[in-house]
């Protein structure tokens, strides 16, 4: 099959993906008896049109970005980790395990701290399933899915049963010290932007160095491109396949330092709000790459926040048209990615 | 009376895939009841004018004829009708199946299976009468050996009716006697008046077997000939268009120290049979053993062994006089340490990046050296791309890019690219499986001079092939295996191909003296 040119394949494939989601939506939108072109607008302004929408963009972002990041790396090592959601739930509790009893240290202590507990116990979450399927060959993606079920009902017993308030009927923990805050980045309006946004930044930068630009990176590639390789290559391919998972669970916990240390300063029930799912469909877009991810963390952050204001602004309009055109964007981007492609190819002359 | 039309005839078949021009302005014709030889380099166009023949491709220009009268052929479906029938060099044939469903795929006879069965098992009684074609129809066809595959490869066709069979490298999986039989079923298909194209690149097949040859160079038809009256000399000079280098008879030479050694290695392939049952060998520097073989007696899995990339269940392994085997360090990153190099018999599944450059590929195995880290011990892509520059510049690999993807290479650049990267090391013991597969005649004289500069350089060398061309110009010693077994050792100097196909039979040296 002959190439597209760089740009075409970076740029206009996936914009013509993606429009033609919103053609699809907008069909949707019109048979559902109501205007197409207004529930554009009120996706687009209410993403866009003011510092608040803005703000929660990349907010929202900021969660899809560490998700997204997560399911990548894992998938340039040939991993399927469905189990973000999971891992982020219990890099929750690692750390509000370190928020709740550390209150007596200085913020510059205790951030990093929480961070890091976040990011031990999103790793050994992840580090489990990767360790069956090097030693037990339990498939990978039936084994994350599984977790995600145990994580979510250890986070309930954990916030019911034991951090709820005495006296009190709401399922989260008390309130973290203040010192366990992420500073905000002072954005105009009232979105919870913090520090995590930055970190998130700094992360995909790191990945892009890590697979890239070590010899770590290679093996990795190598392992992802064929098991028969890897093998051929000496590489160990069970010890890599436990420490990417790490990796990768530890990155998805970054979904927990947002929430948690960022916006929510305290645990609570279903503060992963679906972004470890959402993350498979950012890498997924993103094509696996970091600038790709965070260009993809963009686009779904911006139809989260849109889609609050949409279904706001024109209650007739189903609200789960957001999830839709989220589901239509991986349908084009991700299955159908490579649909419009021999026709590009004849339009530009390369076939 | 005038003669019959040619029962295939081609005028003027161009064909271009982007930049390449793969056939251009190719007539052929064939003769019913003839056998037609076409050969030709790796890449000279063969297999796109039989995929055009067989409506697998459709060509941009020309016209087919088909017993005289001009047709399409669009796909396989086409091909069959008009009586073209194809035997591809891999079989397409279901394991699971026996021979005679294998038989009926795509011609089960209507709704109910059991009338179509009958039909078949009648088809396949009369063609084995005619044709002395015969095989069990209730076998498995995964349990024949693969002469008998082929054979139901040939019969499927015939079934179909077809009058015209081509042949796409057939001897490439068979003994020596097994090709001898081949050759019997083609007489006889030629005596029955079917037209065999046998498309192939040994001189040897198209001189014993054929009627006419067509020679083949970069997509052109460079010359038709009766093979009675030209040579081998002049084929092999028409498909490379110059004068072939004669193969240059390499001095004896006093051999070194062994530098690997096995002794009753046993080695299980994926699914737990045993493909290895102790084997012992003894490889010493300034040597080149050539393991002889039908492929799938053991010798893939005893190379794999000796690399590290498999387990045995059993046995020892030395490597310069060090035990490995068994031993806890016992993987390829670990032999390659030692100096040990390998390249696989697939090198494309194996040994490659093929979505990746040509550079990375010439990292492959080695991408923990520092001389590949820059700035802050972070791996330089600019360095990686010196060193693939190098190696595709001492081993010629073209086209000269270390930015190409290395899986858009041809097979015989794609064989440079990995034998550079793995003699570029100066490995003390060097394994190379099927050395020459897939690379064209210009390929082959570059790599088997790499090869014997390794044996001059001292340093030890063991290759796995089926080609006993290749095995003869090469080894000092021959060691042929049979059912996982070495079954015995002939000095190169005493071989002949007769020997040696009796001994990959399974049947030992002194019984053939």
């Amino acid at each position: 099959m002959n190439a597209l040119p760089r740009w075409a394949e970076i740029v206009l494939l996936p914009a013509l993906n993606l429009l033609l989601a919103l053609l699809v939506t907008a069909a949707l939108v019109l048979a559902t008896g109501n205007d197409p072109v207004a529930a554009l607008r009120a996706l687009v302004v209410g993403s866009l049109g003011s510092a608040d929408s803005v703000g929660y963009t990349l907010y929202y972002a900021t969660d899809m970005a560490f998700a997204g990041l997560a399911v990548a790396v894992a998938f340039q090592g040939g991993l399927f980790n469905i189990g973000a959601e999971g891992q982020a739930a219990l890099a929750g509790m690692g750390i509000t395990a370190v928020a709740l009893n550390g209150g007596a240290l200085p913020a510059v202590v205790l951030v990093p701290l929480a961070i890091l507990g976040g990011a031990a116990l999103g790793a050994a979450w992840a580090a489990i399933p990767g360790w069956l399927q090097a030693r037990r060959g339990s498939h990978i993606v039936v084994t994350t899915i599984m977790f995600n079920f145990i994580a979510a009902s250890l986070l309930v017993w954990l916030v019911v049963n034991v951090l709820t308030v005495p006296g009190t009927m709401s399922p989260e923990s008390r309130g973290f010290p203040a010192a366990a805050a992420l500073p905000g980045l002072g954005v105009p309006g009232a979105a919870p932007v913090n520090l995590a946004l930055p970190l998130a930044l700094a992360a995909a930068a790191g990945v892009w160095l890590l697979v890239w630009r070590t010899p770590w990176g290679y093996a990795l590639r190598v392992m992802g491109g064929s098991a028969r390789v890897a093998r051929y290559a000496g590489i160990a391919q069970g010890r890599m396949t436990v420490t990417v998972m790490a990796l990768s669970g530890a990155l998805a916990g970054g979904v927990a330092v947002n929430e948690l240390l960022g916006a929510q300063h305290r645990l609570l029930l279903g503060f992963t709000g679906g972004y470890g799912f959402t993350g498979i469909a950012v890498a997924l877009m993103g094509r696996n790459h970091p600038a790709g991810v965070l260009l993809a963390a963009l686009l779904f952050g911006a139809l989260t926040q849109g889609g609050a204001e949409l279904a706001f602004e024109m209650p007739a309009v189903p609200s789960d048209v957001v999830v839709l055109i989220q589901g239509l964007v991986i349908l084009f981007a991700g299955a159908l990615g490579n649909m419009l492609r021999p026709g590009l190819l004849r339009v530009l002359g390369r076939a | 009376m005038t003669a019959p039309p040619p029962a295939i005839e081609l005028r003027g078949i161009s064909k271009r895939f982007g930049a390449v021009q793969a056939n251009r302005d190719v007539d052929l014709a064939v003769q019913p009841g003839s056998i037609h030889g076409i050969i030709g380099e790796n890449g000279a166009g063969k297999s796109t004018l039989m995929a055009i023949l067989h409506g697998f491709h459709q060509a941009d220009a020309g016209t087919i004829l088909v017993d005289g009268s001009a047709t399409t052929i669009r796909d396989s479906r086409d091909a069959i009708r008009l009586g073209i029938g194809m035997v591809y060099q891999h079989f397409m044939l279901v394991d699971g199946f026996t021979v005679l469903e294998n038989v009926m795929l795509g011609a089960e006879g209507g709704r109910r299976l059991a009338a179509g069965a009958a039909q078949a098992r009648a088809g396949l009684a009369r063609l084995g009468d005619e044709y002395g074609l015969r095989v069990d129809p209730d076998a498995p066809v995964g349990n024949l050996p693969m002469g008998a595959r082929q054979r139901v490869e040939i019969l499927r066709a015939l079934y179909r009716g077809a009058r015209v069979l081509i042949l796409d490298e057939p001897t490439g999986v068979l003994t020596p006697q097994e090709a001898d039989d081949l050759f019997r079923v083609l007489r006889a298909l030629r005596a029955q008046g079917c037209a065999v194209l046998l498309v192939t690149h040994k001189l040897r097949e198209v001189m014993a077997a054929t009627d006419r040859v067509s020679v083949m160079r970069a997509g052109r038809m460079v010359a038709h000939r009766e093979t009675a009256d030209t040579t081998p000399a002049e084929l092999g000079e028409l498909m490379i268009g110059r004068r072939p280098a004669l193969p240059q008879p390499h001095p004896a030479q006093a051999t070194g120290p062994v530098l690997l050694e096995s002794h009753g290695l046993v080695v299980h392939d994926d699914a737990g049979t045993v493909r290895v049952r102790g084997a012992d060998l003894r490889l010493h520097g300034g040597e080149i053993v050539a393991l002889a073989g039908i492929a799938g007696n053991g010798q893939t899995e005893f190379m794999e062994a000796l690399a590290g990339m498999r387990r045995p269940s059993a046995g020892g392994i030395n490597l310069c006089g060090t035990p490995v085997f068994p031993g806890a360090a016992f993987n390829p990153a670990a032999l390659r340490r030692q100096g040990l190099a390998h390249v696989p018999e697939d090198r494309l599944r194996d040994a490659m990046l093929p979505q990746e450059t040509a550079a990375d590929t010439a990292i492959l195995g080695y991408q923990d050296d520092r001389a590949y880290r820059g700035g802050l011990g972070l791996l330089s892509p600019g360095r990686i791309a010196r060193h693939g520059a190098e190696v595709m510049r001492d081993y010629d690999v073209r086209p000269h890019g270390p930015r190409l993807q290395a899986g858009r290479l041809s097979g015989g650049n794609q064989q440079k690219l990995v034998l550079g990267r793995e003699i570029g090391r100066g490995p003390a013991v060097l394994l190379v499986g099927q050395p020459t597969r897939g690379v064209d005649i210009g390929g082959i004289e570059a790599i088997h001079a790499r090869l014997l500069a390794c044996r001059a350089a001292g340093q030890a060398v063991l290759i796995a092939s089926v080609e006993l061309d290749e095995i003869l110009a090469l080894a000092d010693r021959i060691l042929v295996m049979s059912d996982g077994r070495i079954v015995g050792e002939v000095p190169a100097s005493a071989a002949t191909e007769a020997r040696l196909g009796l001994m990959m039979a399974g049947i030992a040296p002194d019984q053939t003296s």
